[in-house]
């Protein structure tokens, strides 16, 4: 081992760059808040921030999957495929009611998690080309069960969880949708932070290696995290159908994969694993819906929002890049 | 065989040869000479500087002081290639070719015969590839894929390829690491067709049987520097490998008995054995015993087999033949959670890359493995984790700023500690260490020497492999010496000190072998005899 060993110091807790790794993605939103309370009007009023939470909810629970298969040093581009799955999957057994109807799309996503899992985890298929054969074919599969037919759903219990809110026609109503999202949000930052699992996960992302030499059951971890990320993204698929009141497999989380990453990595997660930060993540795509919705109200065209994204990612590349390079 | 003692100047040659890497002197004012037509070996344990200095030869790297002769000329290889066009070519351990095309296409690569038209010209450079492999005696089929062929052949492709590429230098980085022993002679005697051209050979190998069949010449490095130049039959074995060590024979008296392994066996029956240990290419046919309270001391030389033997056990490595057993019970080889499971732990050679997780805490690294244990239906209890980081940082005197601090800003003494808690928790039977002072400073170094003594206090059974002979011989109350991959003896009670383990490592099975198993080559007659009897008398 006579190799030279460089050693690179982390950027300390004060540094500009320090502060910007660890709080930039609130700092961000707070100065887009800012920069809307003085220049867009109706900005801070209960029904917009409302509208904005609601919309920002498929991606949100999406990205929380995202952060840990992301945490394994792994990533998930099927995540829009189960949507549309979850999507196509409703339709079929609304009859029995939600509850039923929600957990067999659950079911269906998990099975599409198993895949990827297996892919990654047994026969060692990079992440990429795993989730990526799914993305194709999960969407076809979608549209085969779909027939290709775009149909509405009128199940009372769908629309309620689509449109309804918790204290109904009060001005702090707080729309079902927002519950789950919030209920998801705390059990995966327990999971994350309060239980084995978690602390493995996060240990397999830092050094899979070290984590295998500790005896830890890697393959079993690594199987699950992406299960979890396919239900997840299931549940989002609920959500989004039971929004637009109709099930919509061709369409439903198109490119939501990208959004998702987006917001995990802004959120402070880095893509060479080995840290899951779910606040950094929920803020990451509080973050993006809105740069989204600023640009909207000013009449920006759509498309400047996208190269708004890009610019958003690069930065947030950028500045996580000194964290990288410490591995 | 003397050197020829020519005019002509050394084909290459290195003078004051000085290579730093960030403040690490790699390479110290080296001076090399190599000649036409012979076959020099180029020796030293890991980190003498054998690779740095191959590669400052064929421009991989630029020395930051002396300079480099071709022929007697001072030249500068900017690339590889380069090195390579001027006659110095490589063959890595791991062929270093294309494995999806045709042999032909291999030896000819970037310089293909060409048709007028500047198409390659097939026809022709089938033809010739098939020549040239007729000449080493090396009959395949040229279109075939290289990967089809067995590795043997395939690193023969790869010699042919230097040698048509007008080589005047091959230098040969372990060449028979991977080869069968029918492939090894072949090798062998396309060596000796080079040498007859006037080709320069320089071997690099840690066999010592092949090195004394093979080379006329050494130059030995150690850390950084060239501690010896000279025909290998003026150099016993034992004297070869106490240069490259660093120890000499007349120092190695037993420290006093100081010694920081202290004997705790007793008539237990023994918690582990190990019997038929085999992978191959690896180890074959390793046996091991070990007693409550006993460290074992697993001595040889590089690539002898050492960390493998330690992975078989740690169910990191799988086997081809063999098998574990703790307290009677065969442990489900290959999978890491049986053996742990069964209490046979293994702290890896390589901390940074195997050992510790970087990003994570203290804490985290040290309750890694445990964390199951100390966990409540899935949800892992802080307060069961602080009891025990607390009780292992204090025992071990972890230097840390708190639990909470980033292992990987710690020194290395304190992340092999934290490695070792990591184990402890476990409460294992049996703990495998795999160089456990490496790169660690003085003071933590005779920190974790008296803590193993310790453990081994306590009953832990230890098996300590370190390239170091003084911490095997100081530390362990028996020393099984591999080679090769197999036993080749095993030293007890007095046997235990620095000459004994030297004869053993360089190959001189005397009376001090309890294992009867030898190796055939080392019977030859000119292995050397003056050394075994000066031992004979001393011991």
């Amino acid at each position: 081992m006579s190799q030279a060993t460089v050693t690179i110091t982390l950027p300390r807790r004060g540094t500009a760059l320090g502060i910007m790794q660890r709080y930039g993605v609130y700092i961000a939103i707070a100065a887009l808040l800012i920069y809307n309370l003085i220049f867009t009007p109706n900005f801070f009023e209960l029904d917009n921030f409302r509208t904005q939470f609601v919309q920002v909810v498929p991606v949100m629970i999406v990205a929380l999957g995202m952060a840990l298969v992301i945490g394994t040093e792994g990533i998930d581009l099927s995540v829009g495929a189960v949507m549309a799955l979850a999507a196509a999957v409703i339709p079929l057994y609304i009859g029995y009611g939600l509850i039923p109807a929600a957990i067999l799309a659950i079911v269906v996503g998990a099975v599409v998690g198993v895949i990827n899992g297996s892919m990654v985890a047994f026969i060692g298929v990079q992440p990429i080309v795993a989730t990526l054969s799914l993305m194709v074919a999960g969407r076809g599969i979608a549209l085969l069960i779909a027939n290709e037919q775009l149909r509405s759903v009128t199940d009372p219990g769908v629309l309620s969880l689509g449109r309804g809110s918790l204290f109904e026609g009060e001005a702090f109503r707080i729309p079902y949708a927002v519950i789950v999202a919030a209920v998801l949000v705390v059990i995966v930052a327990l999971l994350v932070n309060r239980t084995t699992f978690g602390k493995q996960l996060i240990a397999i992302g830092g050094s899979r290696r070290a984590a295998e030499l500790a005896g830890l059951p890697v393959k079993r971890i690594l199987l699950l995290t992406y299960v979890l990320c396919a239900a997840l993204a299931a549940i989002a698929g609920i959500i989004g159908t039971a929004r637009l009141g109709a099930s919509v497999p061709s369409t439903l989380g198109n490119l939501i994969e990208l959004s998702a990453i987006t917001a995990v990595v802004v959120g402070g997660t880095p893509l060479t694993g080995g840290q899951v930060k779910v606040g950094g993540t929920v803020a990451g795509a509080l973050l993006l819906q809105f740069i989204t919705a600023t640009l909207v109200k000013h009449d920006v065209p759509d498309a400047y929002s996208q190269i708004t994204q890009a610019v958003i990612i690069l930065l947030a590349v950028y500045i996580q890049r000194g964290r990288a390079a410490v591995r | 065989m003397e050197s020829p003692l020519t005019d002509d100047p050394p084909v290459l040659e290195a003078r004051g040869v000085t290579k730093r890497f960030a403040g690490v002197t790699a390479l110290d004012n080296v001076n090399f000479e190599l000649r036409a037509g012979e076959s020099l070996a180029l020796m030293g344990e890991n980190g003498a500087g054998k690779s740095t200095l191959i590669k400052v030869l064929t421009g991989v790297y630029q020395p930051d002081e002396g300079e480099i002769r071709l022929g007697g000329a001072v030249v500068t290889f900017a690339r590889p290639l380069d090195a390579q066009k001027a006659g110095v070519s490589t063959i890595y351990q791991e062929v270093n070719l294309v494995p999806l095309m045709s042999v032909a296409q291999n030896i000819y690569i970037g310089r293909e015969p060409r048709t007028r038209l500047g198409l390659i010209d097939f026809k022709r450079m089938y033809a010739d590839a098939r020549a040239l492999l007729d000449t080493y005696g090396i009959d395949v089929d040229v279109r075939r894929p290289l990967r089809s062929l067995a590795l043997g052949v395939q690193q023969m492709v790869a010699l042919a390829r230097a040698v048509s590429i007008n080589a005047k230098v091959v230098i040969m980085d372990e060449p028979t690491s991977s080869l069968e022993a029918r492939e090894v002679e072949t090798l062998f005697s396309v060596i000796g067709l080079l040498r007859q051209q006037g080709i320069a050979i320089v071997y690099v190998s840690h066999r010592m049987d092949e090195i004394y069949r093979v080379c006329d010449r050494a130059t030995v490095l150690r850390d950084g520097k060239v501690v010896h130049v000279g025909a290998l039959d003026a150099l016993p074995r034992m004297e070869l490998v106490s240069l490259m060590l660093g120890r000499t024979i007349e120092s190695s008296d037993r420290g006093g008995v100081t010694a920081f392994g202290s004997d705790n066996t007793s008539d237990a029956p023994p918690v582990l054995v190990a019997e038929d240990l085999s992978r191959r290419h690896q180890i074959d046919g390793i046996d091991i015993t070990i007693k409550p309270g006993e460290v074992v001391g697993l001595g040889g030389l590089l690539g002898s087999g050492r960390s493998e033997t330690l992975k078989a056990m740690a169910g990191v490595m799988q086997l081809d033949r063999g098998s574990v057993q703790i307290d009677g019970k065969t442990v489900r080889s290959g999978s890491v959670p049986a053996a742990i499971r069964a209490g046979i732990v293994m702290l890896p050679e390589d901390r940074k890359a195997e050992g510790i997780v970087p990003g994570l805490s203290v804490r985290d690294n040290i309750v890694l493995a445990a964390l199951p244990r100390l966990s409540k239906a899935g949800f892992s209890s802080r307060r069961n984790q602080d009891a025990v980081v607390d009780v292992f940082m204090k025992r071990l005197h972890i230097k840390a700023s708190g639990p909470d601090q980033i292992v990987s800003e710690l020194s290395g003494g304190n992340q092999q500690k934290v490695m070792i808690a990591r184990w402890l928790a476990m409460s294992p039977k049996v703990l495998l260490l795999d160089e456990p002072t490496r790169g660690i400073d003085v003071g933590a170094k005779a920190e974790v020497q008296a803590l193993i003594d310790e453990l081994a206090g306590e009953g832990l059974a230890i098996v300590l492999v370190s390239s170091e002979v003084e911490e095997v011989v100081e530390g362990s109350g028996r020393v099984i010496v591999l080679r090769d991959g197999e036993v080749e003896t095993v030293l007890t009670g007095a046997q235990v000190d620095e000459e004994h383990l030297l004869a053993a490592l360089a190959g001189d099975a005397g009376e001090a072998a309890e294992d009867p198993r030898t190796h055939d080559a080392q019977t030859d007659a000119d292995a050397p005899t003056s050394v075994t009897d000066s031992r004979g008398e001393r011991a």
